[in-house]
């Protein structure tokens, strides 16, 4: 096979597991937050319901596309694909097995980093369209959290970059071919997993679009396709956190018997489903409990992780002054 | 922060719990015998219309859906001319059975009752009568009542004494 053929089939492959796993994840989370509460969950379209996404997304099609006219209208169709594209860009520098994943990027982690930053963008940009006071709200209040997220969201994952030695997630994945580093780096996992649910606005941190104090939030006058571009996008962003979090922290594609790529997806999808759970069983903190949770709690126990990594590594080396 | 891992897996130990959810259509619901839902008018046990067109069960609705006119048969016999309850505005209340005086209106066991046109929810009185005496099989309200009607004159109902003739009860 031609490099160039082998490089097409890896996009259109990436681009069909994440949207492909966008859809799945309304149905299992559907069924699994079922599971959690003692109910049954979808189960009428098709086996197991599992044609539900398809019902809903005939519906969601077939609705009608309404534009409110106090909105801003270039920037009100803008923002929902934004979420999207910027999700499905970070996709591209994970590596999912040897030789399976778009681009190797000597940055990748920042790339990530900064696209997950410009997801920000949308839900900004639709609170701000919108032009209703609750989208406004919810659009401010996901701006601060996810700048105040995104600090230690970074800092958490220096200590990876530390041990690793560099930023190409590749070269992150085959540094924990010995010891997986959700064991020196368990704190900065566990930060990481936080800030990647804030920066998804999952619940427990979906105040953006706390139903019950903002309406929906940013998407309060969004509907129909628009508003299937935000749940996409959001599906896509748990996936890619946790893809992330396999990557970073958990060995990647690395395991035994099994072939690379489906221990890739089991990780990912343990940590999807775990995220689901966290969903089904924690309170939405009050918005300045999360902001003081971010800003004094997590953000020096970032700082104290990396200080402590970075000495450690510096007295193995033997360097330092 | 250890409360929430711990309600985290309480949540998640609900993995192993049996679904509380009835799969109704295939499933029936286990309903009461006092259960509130579809209104029927009963017969007595000689197959006549129990109503006696009283006016107090839709004096009693607090939705005012129940709707009649009374009227006569040659024996004097008192019957809703037209009964009729609108069952898309009725609230299940049980109120109009409470106030029945002769059992005739009554509540079922049954909540199905979903129509497509919204008309088809008001009922008529072929709708709402029903051939048998539903809960109380032996009642019969002119059997029992001191009223005469054709057949029936006064005294000689079930338990009744024949009436006192007062000019008799001179010294």
């Amino acid at each position: 096979m031609s490099p160039t053929a082998y490089a097409l089939l890896n996009v259109g492959g990436v681009l069909f597991f994440a949207l492909n796993m966008a859809a799945g994840l309304i149905w299992l989370e559907r069924r699994l937050l079922a599971l959690f509460q003692n109910r049954r969950g979808p189960n009428r379209v098709g086996p197991f319901g599992l044609f539900q996404p398809l019902a809903d997304m005939v519906k969601i099609f077939t609705k009608e596309d309404w534009i409110p006219p106090f909105a801003d209208k270039a920037v009100f169709v803008l923002a929902p694909g934004i979420v999207v594209a910027t999700a499905l860009m970070s996709f591209m520098v994970v590596p999912f097995a040897p030789g399976v994943g778009v681009v190797d990027l000597d940055v990748g982690l920042l790339f990530v980093l900064a696209m997950s930053s410009m997801g920000a963008y949308s839900v900004v940009l639709a609170g701000w369209a919108s032009n209703s006071k609750y989208s406004l709200l919810g659009g401010l209040r996901s701006a601060a959290q996810m700048i105040s997220y995104e600090v230690f969201m970074g800092l958490s994952l220096m200590g990876v970059v530390i041990l690793a030695g560099s930023f190409d997630l590749r070269a992150i994945v085959e540094a924990q071919q010995g010891l997986w580093f959700v064991v020196p780096q368990f704190l900065g996992f566990v930060i990481f997993l936080i800030a990647g649910l804030a920066e998804t606005h999952r619940l427990p941190f979906d105040l953006p679009e706390a139903e019950s104090e903002l309406v929906a939030g940013y998407h309060s006058e969004y509907s129909g396709i628009k508003f299937g571009m935000f749940f996409v996008g959001e599906y896509v962003g748990v996936t890619l956190v946790s893809a992330l979090l396999t990557v970073l922290f958990f060995g990647g594609w690395a395991g035994p018997w099994l072939p690379p790529l489906v221990w890739f997806f089991a990780k990912t999808l343990f940590f999807i489903c775990f995220f689901i759970l966290l969903r089904a069983g924690m309170p939405r903190p009050r918005y300045d409990q999360l902001m003081s949770w971010g800003w004094k709690v997590l953000l020096p126990l970032s700082l104290l992780n990396l200080l402590v990594t970075g000495a450690v590594v510096l007295v193995r080396q033997g360097g330092g002054p | 922060m250890i409360s929430a891992l711990r309600s985290l897996w309480y949540v998640f130990l609900n993995v192993f719990r049996r679904p509380i959810t009835i799969q109704y259509p295939e499933e029936k619901v286990k309903l009461a015998p006092r259960w509130r839902g579809r209104i029927i008018l009963a017969r007595d046990p000689d197959g006549e219309e129990r109503c006696v067109a009283c006016h107090l069960c839709s004096a009693a609705c607090p939705v005012d859906c129940i709707a009649l006119q009374a009227t006569e048969d040659e024996h004097g016999r008192r019957y809703p001319e037209f009964f009729r309850i609108n069952m898309s505005r009725c609230i299940l209340c049980g109120f109009c059975e409470e106030a029945c005086p002769t059992y005739a209106i009554q509540l079922t066991p049954d909540f199905e009752m979903s129509e497509l046109e919204r008309q088809e929810m008001v009922y008529e009185k072929e709708d709402l009568l029903i051939d048998g005496p539903g809960k109380y099989p032996d009642y019969n309200f002119y059997r029992v009542a001191g009223l005469a009607i054709g057949g029936k004159d006064k005294g000689e109902a079930e338990n009744e004494e024949p009436p006192v003739d007062v000019r008799s009860l001179l010294p």
